[in-house]
């Protein structure tokens, strides 16, 4: 029996799991049209690669990864791409975002897929794969697996396989273990092999024995180390830094990477899109879902990335008093802007609240400083510290409290008697800060920059100085010269004609020069450009014109 | 009686050569209180203080010829934040100087006429192009100062305010009222 380790505090919510987990999980209807956001991960958004009128087939790369950090975007069916344009995605801040629309044919035609023998090949091999699969971290995260896959100075000796879903309300993951253990299995072995750990470990909580008795079965049947680990119950046992805390007793300290302790940490889900991606060479274009909340029957469902929430919510029974959609749990989730956004790479659960299920909360009461919040922040931050510098926007203070350590789970809001919407607070100072950060920097270019615009103007002009000087001098020289040299007469008409010539020879080297000297961008210009061209003269010799009677009229008054 | 004062003089001259050393060893170069305040600043160059840039008008803060109100880029923050750097009251905004929303200047390219007045009111040189060609503006290093408008004889530049996007988007600060409302 392995020792398990506390992390600290930790809050127990009602689970509300079992609503979602009496049907297995069901294909969702092919819906009507899809909106694939360009923006599904973190780092930089993926570069269009179709335009509105193609023919796209199931699985084709739509958004090819910009440099460092970023993945691919897929067309999740065949059919033909509608448009691309700003279209509200699945964000809390209900912004538009670069989208492409995709109506399906119906006909769910494959591109060719080819799988890869990952033993071998290398494992810059496998992550150019995953990064062209588009394969993300499905916890919520939505990092590209391939940035987590790049070894580096530290050894990874242990691979942690996060399949605890500690949230209220979501199953996906649960399902999917129940489900596809085998495959999870196929894929932790993968990214074992790429990382070259020793061991792997398994965390899932307890109040999923059907899970965590799928995954032994699955596991025992593996050549690798793997471990199925039953964790307590206990919320946010699923954060990554906590379950390394579970599983190993390490603490991962404020800043550094799990990988620094020798520690990596994925979950099963992506475990799953690795094995599909790298065996059957399919890309990441679809997702479970766990459809629950205020639906006749809540269960999980196999979505093609970009299918709109209000499709997928019908398939459940979404009953009529339902207000809103919150994407993700109730902990953490963020409220959709509207029923219409599409399900991303992110979603891995969608509530529809009402009244009844989700009562407003009861209005904030001021902080009696009763520290509850301390006692159950997984991260022992001081959250009623916290909480009162963001308020008094004493950004400075917050940071030096360590509020960027937060991971915003939500157990101090939900243990506060007085109602405080607390990682609210957090979120806005987190946000507040890294836009004064960036001020800041521009700030600091902007001084540098204007700093050198002025030394340039200073050397300038005193290089201009300089030149007026030696001019001046060498024309009082020359006269000098010339006073001397009064006498010789006929000696000074040849060196008169010479210096005539030489002046001339100077004025056609400048002519010559001017002429080569010609704008070179106005060859091959269209019949288009160069009426504008022509439009623009004739502006320009009008206000020339305009300008010259002006000058004319003042001067005749 | 001799011997006290000569003590008393010799640890005078050993004292005043150390402090005088010292004067000169770790002599502060500049004032640092017009650092404080340039970093303070939020750089735009713009004069709409009445100074020409913000160094100038770290200056004259600094020896106490200026009001602390008189930078709108900077906002009601930057109020805050000079009144607490030099110990003086919050000031409000007067009458029409008020904060604009961040933007930056675009140059209508059909209607330029390659003249480079602008490219010389540029505090920042956030402006490319050459005599009779075409102008254009470095999004990226532009301040919104406005200082291209005034000189254009064409009028062709114009502000564009920063859109928020959602990259550039941040939470709200929370709003609730403290009683329920019936």
């Amino acid at each position: 029996m392995r020792t398990l380790y506390k992390f600290h505090g930790g809050v127990h919510p009602p689970t509300h799991k079992t609503l979602s987990t009496r049907t297995p999980i069901a294909p969702a209807a092919l819906p009507s049209s899809l909106l694939i956001p360009f923006n599904q991960h973190v780092g930089n958004m993926s570069k269009p690669q179709v335009k509105a009128g193609d023919h796209v087939l199931k699985g084709q790369l739509i958004g090819m990864p910009e440099d460092g950090i970023s993945s691919a975007i897929h067309a999740s069916t065949s059919g033909t791409i509608a448009a691309i344009g700003m279209e509200v995605v699945a964000h809390a801040s209900g912004l538009p975002d670069l989208c492409a629309t995709l109506i399906p044919d119906g006909k769910e035609t494959w591109i060719t897929r080819e799988g890869m023998d990952y033993r071998t090949s290398t494992n810059a091999d496998v992550r150019s794969a995953l990064r062209l699969a588009g394969v993300v971290g499905l916890g919520g995260a939505v990092f590209p697996s391939d940035t987590k896959l790049r070894t580096g100075r530290n050894k990874v000796k242990t691979l942690v396989l996060n399949g605890s879903e500690c949230e209220p309300y979501i199953t996906c993951d649960d399902m999917l273990m129940r489900e596809r253990a085998e495959q999870i299995i196929r894929g932790a072995e993968i990214i074992r092999w790429a990382l070259d750990a020793d061991e792997i470990l398994v965390g899932i909580e307890d109040n999923k024995p059907e899970a965590i008795a799928a995954m032994r079965l699955a596991a025992a049947s593996s050549s690798d180390a793997i471990e199925v680990i039953a964790v307590p119950t206990l919320y946010p046992s699923g954060g990554a830094k906590q379950l390394i805390r579970i599983l190993t007793g390490i603490e991962v300290a404020s800043g550094i990477r799990s990988t620094e302790k020798g520690v990596q940490c994925f979950n099963v889900a992506t475990a799953l899109s690795v094995f599909r991606a790298i065996q059957f060479g399919e890309p990441l274009i679809s997702r479970i879902v766990t459809v629950t909340g205020n639906v006749a029957q809540p269960q999980n469902f196999e979505v093609l990335i970009g299918t709109p929430v209000n499709q997928l919510v019908a398939q459940a029974g979404e009953l009529p008093d339902t207000q809103h959609h919150i994407m993700g749990g109730p902990m953490m989730g963020v409220p959709l802007p509207n029923a219409q956004v599409s399900i991303v790479k992110a979603t891995n659960c969608i509530i529809a609240t009402s009244d009844a299920l989700f009562p407003p909360p009861p209005p904030a009461m001021p902080c009696i400083r009763c520290t509850r919040c301390a006692e159950v922040c997984p991260i022992e931050l001081q959250p009623q510290d916290l909480y009162w510098f963001a308020k008094s926007k004493e950004l400075g203070k917050a940071q030096e409290f360590s509020l960027f350590d937060c991971i915003e789970c939500g157990a101090c809001s939900y243990v506060c008697p007085s109602h405080i919407p607390l990682v609210q607070y957090y979120r806005f100072a987190k946000g507040e800060i890294w836009a004064q950060e960036d001020t800041k920097k521009a700030a600091n270019a902007a001084r540098e920059r204007h700093e050198f615009h002025q030394l340039r103007i200073e050397r300038e002009k005193q290089e201009k100085a300089e030149k007026l000087a030696a001019k001046e001098k060498a024309a009082l020289a020359a006269k000098a010269q010339a006073a001397a040299h009064a006498g010789e007469a006929a000696s000074a008409d040849v060196t008169n004609s010479e210096v005539q010539d030489k002046i001339q020879a100077a004025i056609d080297l400048a002519k010559q020069q001017a002429t080569a000297a010609q704008p070179k961008n106005t060859e091959q210009l269209t019949p288009l450009q160069l009426a504008e061209i022509a439009e623009i003269e004739a502006r320009r010799q009008h206000i020339r014109e305009l300008a010259q009677s002006h000058v004319e009229s003042s001067t005749e008054k | 009686m001799l011997s006290a004062l000569l003590v008393m003089a010799l640890i005078a001259i050993v004292l005043g050569a150390v402090l005088g050393f010292a004067a000169i060893k770790f002599r502060v170069e500049g004032d640092p209180l017009v650092d404080k305040i340039d970093a303070v600043l939020p750089q735009t160059q713009c004069g709409q203080c009445g100074f020409p840039g913000c160094k100038p008008y770290a200056t004259a803060l600094a020896a106490g010829e200026a009001e602390i109100n008189l930078c709108p880029p900077g906002g009601e923050d930057g109020i805050h934040k000079l009144a607490d750097l030099l110990g003086k009251e919050f000031k409000p905004f007067g009458g029409d100087t008020q904060p604009k929303a961040k933007s930056v200047a675009f140059i209508d390219e059909t209607t330029c006429i390659g003249c480079t007045l602008c490219i010389q009111a540029c505090p920042v040189d956030a402006i490319v192009g050459a005599a009779k060609q075409m102008h254009t503006i470095v999004a990226q290093e532009c301040t919104g100062c406005e200082l291209c408008l005034a000189p254009c004889p064409v009028d062709c530049i114009s502000m564009i305010v920063h859109e928020e996007t959602i990259n550039t988007w941040k939470w709200k600060y929370p709003l609730f009222a403290l009683r329920p409302t019936e």
